[in-house]
């Protein structure tokens, strides 16, 4: 056993310790109870990455295998504007573009077989089997109908984020009981009245529950559509040619840009949930 | 019966019905400018008849009719030796071993770390933003990378494929799990508590039968998603065997059929997998007493 080693031992010790000694306080002030709901998870990631740094140099681990933090921090710092140029073409034109596309489609069909009983029966069962099939693999046939850039990634997405918005919208939008849909009607309140003022906000729960999983499947989309066929930029592009010739550090890099973007989008929404739904259980008892 | 058939069955046989139409309208539709060409270079003139006829029975379409890919399965399917890589249930095999095996690791491992949070508070709070941190990285993105290093260090075939159906199928499980194994309520809990209950006795005979449909729940999502692992882990490979390759290798060649044969056959494992899952789910829950 060599000295990284031995620190890497010693620093998750101490970080084990000073962990389950910080989940034991209960501070009378809450913004110091909050600063420890966050420094407890903090701690966790910065031991895991001295760990992993130690171990890389402590057992000698070829770095084509496994480079140590420190390496892909440096090349993500050296080559910005690359990861930049990757970033805007996979997240922000195709990510974004097929999520509202495909999220809004959804919303806007819900809506329009509301009024159809038989419709919906119909549909959500097919929804339903669709949400479960490996709808990834359209992925070729879009890049074929749609051309190597962009567009065709957005028609992954699109594919991909319809169906669980669909399905969880019309779930949402009967979710409000009897009792209350009764109530709108003695107001003399119209379809799109209790629709507006009973309905949605009933629903909100249900939807940004589809937000929240279709932003990791537009991800995954967009990525994985680019397999398929690409023009020379791209998130998913970089990584698979940066894999064959080896930089495995370039492509941690872009990995670590996926997994912060990925990180932020479902953080935005789900502020966005807190925000909107604020009035549910959930989110009022503090856990989200 | 009747009320099963006009609530259920008939709504969703409109649908696919209306979607079998579209479907052949977009045929022709997507199908029709490539036999006008054709036509056009042969310096004949197609009638709507023979437009209809031609972009039903093209080699390679852009968007083959439902027939097609029907005779295309039943080629790959029956016709062929099961052994011959030409057929697809020999690549239907590759996937499916591969998605159960991750699976299987991926609940195995699910249920650990869910018991583990369960009866760890230091667990609880450090590593439950980060099982949930860790699905915000796209692991379809790591796929090459895993097959690629660990072909480096001699790990090969079937584990890289199910190590990433592990990743991916062991969150829903923690999720449910959790959230299954603290279902019971404080009442139920301090009863155990009154019987002088040990932690492992309270386990097995509360919270872990309180857990079940949690599980099975779980389960169904996370064996749909295990197949979308393999099926991606298989891309960067090479296109060598699986439904994935096939769906790499049609791509390559312009084989539009093939795809979609390689798609439907996709749909189907799903949906096999998802019902052999849901029916276990119900033989449990009525074997526990739960009334349907």
């Amino acid at each position: 056993m060599n000295g990284t080693l031995v620190f890497a031992l010693l620093f998750w010790i101490f970080a084990w310790g000073l962990n389950a000694w910080l989940v034991k306080q209960r501070p009378k002030n809450l913004a110091l109870a909050r600063l420890i709901g966050i420094a407890v998870p903090v701690l966790f990631g910065i031991t895991l990455l001295v760990i992993w740094e130690c171990v890389v140099r402590g057992f000698a681990i070829p770095t084509i295998l496994l480079p140590p933090p420190s390496m892909i921090g440096a090349r993500i710092l050296s080559s910005t504007p690359i990861l930049w140029a990757d970033f805007q073409q996979t997240f922000l034109k195709s990510v974004i573009t097929g999520y509202v596309a495909g999220c809004g489609l959804g919303f806007v069909v819900a809506i329009l077989i509301d009024r159809s009983p038989f419709l919906q029966k119909g549909l959500l069962p097919i929804g339903n089997f669709v949400s479960a099939l490996p709808v990834v693999g359209v992925a070729p046939i879009m890049v074929m109908w749609f051309g190597f850039d962009w567009p065709s990634k957005v028609a992954v997405v699109v594919i991909m984020t319809f169906f669980p918005m669909l399905v969880n919208t019309v779930q949402g939008l009967s979710a409000s009981s009897h009792m209350e849909r009764d109530l709108m009607r003695t107001y003399a309140a119209g379809w799109g009245q209790t629709l507006v003022k009973l309905r949605l906000p009933a629903a909100w729960p249900f939807i940004f529950n589809a937000l929240k999983i279709n932003s990791t499947l537009a991800l995954i989309g967009a990525i994985v559509a680019e397999f398929f066929g690409t023009p020379i930029v791209g998130m998913g592009f970089r990584i698979s040619t940066e894999v064959g010739r080896s930089n495995v550090d370039m492509v941690w890099a872009e990995i670590a840009v996926a997994a912060v973007a990925g990180s932020v989008f479902y953080g935005l929404v789900a502020l966005g949930e807190r925000a909107v739904t604020f009035w549910h259980p959930s989110v009022r008892g503090g856990r989200a | 019966m009747t009320s099963l058939f006009r609530d259920r069955i008939l709504p969703v046989l409109t649908v696919i019905a209306a979607i079998l139409v579209l479907w052949h309208v977009a045929v022709v539709y997507l199908n029709a400018p490539f036999v006008r060409d054709q036509a056009a270079r042969a310096g004949e003139t197609v009638t709507l008849s023979q437009l209809v006829e031609r972009s039903f029975a093209q080699e390679r379409p852009v968007l083959p009719a439902p027939h097609q890919i029907l005779a295309e399965l039943w080629d790959t399917t029956v016709n062929k030796a099961v052994t011959s890589k030409r057929s697809l249930v020999y690549h239907a095999w590759v996937t499916l071993s591969a998605t159960l095996a991750g699976f299987g690791m991926g609940t195995v491992l699910g249920i650990a770390l869910a018991i583990g949070i369960v009866h760890s508070r230091a667990m609880d709070r450090s590593l439950m933003p980060w099982v949930i941190a860790s699905q915000t990285i796209p692991i379809l993105a790591i796929a090459p990378m895993i097959i690629v290093v660990l072909n480096s260090i001699g790990i090969s075939g079937l584990m890289p494929k199910a190590l990433i159906s592990t990743y991916l199928s062991f969150f829903p499980i923690v999720v449910g799990m959790v959230k299954g194994l603290r279902s019971p309520d404080v009442l139920l809990i301090d009863l155990m508590h009154t019987y002088h209950a040990s932690p492992a006795q309270t386990f097995w005979k509360l919270r872990w039968p309180a857990s079940m449909p949690y599980l099975f729940t779980s389960l169904k999502v996370a064996i749909a998603i295990s197949l979308v692992g393999a099926i991606v882990g298989e891309l960067p490979t090479g296109a060598v065997a699986g439904l994935g390759a096939r769906l790499l290798s049609g791509s390559y060649y312009g084989q539009t059929i093939q795809i979609w044969a390689a798609l439907f056959m996709a749909a189907g494992l799903a949906a096999v997998l998802v019902s052999i899952v849901g029916f276990a789910h119900h033989r449990v829950l009525k074997r526990m007493g739960v009334k349907p």
